[in-house]
């Protein structure tokens, strides 16, 4: 039984100890879900081939509990969000956050996924997935080392340590809904932004000009 | 070597095609014009008399000022030799050219890109949707006049940072709050999006059986990915079966469409080296060498001989990681799940060490510069390297090789799948690995050398049954070739500079076009660069092997079983950076 499963200033016989312990609900779940924290099978780009390495066996992070990649997101915990969100392939992210069963924790790993990297500017790249799904940890790195993702993994299981079931909105009464899915439109549509969308393009030309760039779409329509 | 080919064929092509093709005459500029009436004919002409058989590359430019898209076909001969390169101008309001996929197959996927990304419509094309983005997407991304919701000026450096550095959040200047931009008056609540439907109705139905129309079978549509763990990354295969036989399959990407083309497009010359590993991420030397070939073809530079050996060691201990993540992806595919990876894994560690002491990076080495390389072999690499060509990796791949060849579950799911002929594989431009799988021994490095390839001593490695097995096969070989140049290179390397002239980050490169290819592992892998004299290419474009071996994909699956299009897609070996670009 590890140490730190016990709260702190308890004090154990010491004939008892490695039998019994004495903690608390939160920690006994953070313990549980610290240590098996299974990602989605899921590479997008670069990240994916430094998180294969990472999965290896020089680095190997099975050592904390993350062996068990599953393709299928209704048996994962993490999804690693490894490499450039591409607007083709946004919706289908959503979808697989959407479909992992709770409690999920998102990690951004490398440049792409936090903020777009050097790819950013680019017309089909989403900068960054904290747009769409909550980021529990950001790991910077064009590609992150396989150390930094280790590093980015142990971060999270700080995070979940110090999480309590009190205030996770996934034991809330709330019904969660998922994030909606985003459409393909004359470019990605996310639904939450319909009223804005609507409201900018129905704007008066001059006014959008003014504005900067609401018109700058192409003449050409395909 | 391009040059000296095309001055022995000058005359006769000229006189052969009176009058229909016109010699380029801007200056660095090559090949000829035709009209697209006279393309399709011309294009026969050279493919079954003058045996410009292999269309390695279709791509386009829009030439803005001149009020022209030309599209830009690079054709070789399967026995080896320089390009002959065709053009066809169009206007840009109204652009349309016929199709050459009726007779080269290959450009299928490619007409689609141009149709894509510059909106050239192809007159005969059997399936002109768009590829890379989605249907429905506004305008097309490549032409000149196309600005993306992120646009800031029109090359880089950007003047308004420098010197007086104005920096603001992309973001910030949209308002939408991010990288997206509708046309005026577009209404999202009406918006209906077109889906798969299209791509739904045109696979192809099942012969009726006469024998098992009593059984009533049904024949669907599976989709595999964009999520799938064998797809390699972000692919999608839409297959319809009957019962679990393949009738149709059509492959769908763009999931990892990062714009490479057009980022580039804004970049500096020297800014697009590093862009160039993101390509085909497991093998970034290998970019370099041909991004910085097709630019020292345009600078007209020669490379100091040490930066040459360092080049062609860096690049084929590229091409020995490769191999091993090919390998082992395939053998993942099989079933063999992650033990073959992961010994091939750790080999391919130690390889990564040495592109980490060389580059700095492991995987992202940004190592070529135009006349050179970056920076000198550390101290003792040299050290490092030998003992891993001479000993360890003969080795282990034997090792390897004595588990995996005569496997009898290996024999039993590859031999005799997903077949390509040797005309199917040169018609469909297919390259490197499967194209010399299926018995056609081209291989860049001898068929129109480059660099200091003419120097070394190995052999082409050809396959008799273009089947996977041999696919796997031609790999495994080749790993034992490349280990024989580095052998080779590691014990002749010289003393001597690394790079021509002092290093620049700056280059003014002379009008012109240039074409540098290199036998990546993955297959040809072509950078179609053109400059207008200014510090930013004005078209860079990349032949991708990865994105161009994929067109056979329907051909080598059809009439399989839905498991074999797995490995038979695990034996092209594809890398999604580089085929969605």
């Amino acid at each position: 039984m590890p140490e730190d499963l016990n709260t702190p200033g308890v004090e154990i016989p010491p004939e008892l100890r490695g039998t019994v312990t004495l903690t608390t609900i939160d920690r006994i779940y953070n313990w549980g879900r610290r240590s098996s924290v299974w990602p989605v099978m899921f590479g997008l780009a670069c990240c994916a081939i430094e998180m294969i390495c990472t999965a290896a066996s020089r680095f190997d992070f099975s050592r904390f509990g993350m062996e068990v990649m599953r393709p299928s997101p209704r048996q994962a915990d993490l999804l690693l969000v490894s490499g450039t969100v591409t607007k083709k392939m946004l919706p289908q992210i959503v979808r697989l956050y959407n479909q992992m069963a709770e409690p999920r924790y998102v990690v951004a790993m490398g440049a792409c996924a936090s903020g777009g990297g050097p790819f950013k500017e680019g017309y089909n790249v989403v900068p960054g997935i904290d747009r769409y799904l909550p980021v529990d940890v950001y790991i910077p790195g064009c590609p992150p080392t396989p150390q930094a993702l280790l590093n980015g993994l142990i971060t999270l299981q700080k995070k979940i340590d110090n999480q309590s079931i009190k205030d996770l909105s996934w034991y809330s009464k709330t019904p969660d809904n998922g994030i909606p899915v985003p459409v393909f439109g004359p470019d990605i549509i996310d639904p939450r932004q319909n009223a804005l969308i609507f409201d900018i393009t129905h704007r008066p030309v001059d006014i959008a000009v003014e504005s900067e760039s609401a018109e700058k779409t192409s003449g050409e329509e395909a | 070597m391009s040059d000296i080919a095309q001055a022995t064929t000058v005359p006769t092509l000229e006189e052969r095609f009176s009058g229909k093709l016109i010699p380029e005459t801007r200056s660095g500029y090559q090949g000829y014009i035709v009209k697209s009436e006279n393309l399709i004919e011309v294009a026969t002409t050279l493919r079954d008399e003058l045996g410009y058989d292999y269309l390695s590359s279709v791509t386009a430019v829009d030439y803005l000022p001149e009020d022209i898209l030309e599209v830009v076909y690079h054709f070789y001969k399967s026995t080896g030799g320089g390009a002959l390169v065709l053009k066809v101008q169009t206007p840009r309001n109204a652009s349309v050219v016929s199709s050459l996929t009726p007779l080269f197959p290959g450009a299928e996927f490619q007409e689609r890109e141009v149709w894509d990304l510059l909106g050239v419509r192809f007159d005969g094309h059997p399936d002109l949707r768009r590829i890379l983005t989605w249907e429905g997407f506004a305008g097309h991304p490549l032409r000149k006049d196309w600005k993306e919701p992120f646009y800031e000026g029109d090359v880089k450096p950007y003047d308004s940072r420098w010197p007086a550095g104005h920096i603001s959040r992309a973001e910030d200047n949209n308002p939408f709050g991010s990288n997206v931009q509708y046309p005026q008056g577009f209404d999202p609540a009406a918006w209906v999006a077109e889906g798969d439907d299209a791509l739904y109705r045109i696979m192809k139905k099942a012969e009726p059986d006469s024998e098992a129309e009593h059984l009533g079978s049904e024949q669907i549509i599976v989709n595999f990915g964009p999520q799938h763990p064998s797809t390699h990354g972000v692919f999608r295969m839409v297959v319809s079966l009957d019962g679990e036989t393949i009738v149709d399959l059509k492959p769908v990407m763009g999931y990892l469409h990062r714009n490479h083309e057009k980022i580039a497009e804004r970049n500096t010359f020297l800014m697009n080296m590093p862009f160039t590993d993101r390509l085909d991420y497991i093998c970034s030397m290998s970019n370099n060498f041909g991004y910085a070939l097709a630019v020292e073809k345009l600078l007209n530079i020669q490379v100091p001989e040490r930066a040459e050996y360092i080049r062609v060691i860096m690049a084929e201990l590229t091409r020995l990681s490769n191999h091993m993540i090919a390998i082992g992806t395939l053998l993942n595919d099989m079933g063999a799940y992650f033990t073959p990876m992961l010994y091939y894994l750790e080999e391919r560690e130690l390889i990564l060490d040495i592109f980490e002491a060389v580059s700095g990076s492991r995987m992202m080495c940004n190592y070529f510069r135009f006349g050179g390389v970056v920076r000198d072999l550390p101290d003792g690499i040299l050290e490092k390297i030998k003992p891993l060509v001479f000993d360890r990796f003969p080795r282990t791949i034997d090792e390897l090789d004595v588990y995996l060849t005569q496997n009898e579950v290996v024999r039993a799911r590859c031999e005799g799948v997903g077949v390509l002929t040797p005309d199917q594989a040169i018609a469909f431009s297919a390259a490197g690995p499967t194209l010399r799988a299926s018995g056609v021994p081209y291989d860049i490095r001898r068929a129109d050398p480059y660099s200091i390839y003419d120097r070394f001593d190995f052999d082409v490695v050809v396959g008799y049954h273009g089947d996977v097995y041999d696919r796997y096969l031609v790999r495994m070989e080749e790993m034992r070739q490349s280990i024989r140049i580095i052998q080779q290179a590691v014990n002749t390397i010289p003393e001597g500079p690394i790079l021509q002239g002092a290093p620049k980050y700056q280059f003014r490169v002379p009008a012109g076009e240039a074409y540098g290819r290199v036998e990546g592992p993955k297959g040809e892998l072509g950078f179609y660069v053109i400059s207008n004299g200014k510090g930013n290419p004005w078209r860079y474009h990349v032949r991708a092997p990865s994105f161009i071996n994929v067109t056979p994909l329907t051909e080598m699956c059809r009439g399989g079983k839905v498991a074999d299009a797995i490995i038979t897609l695990g034996s092209i070996d594809i890398v999604l950076g580089e085929t969605d670009r």
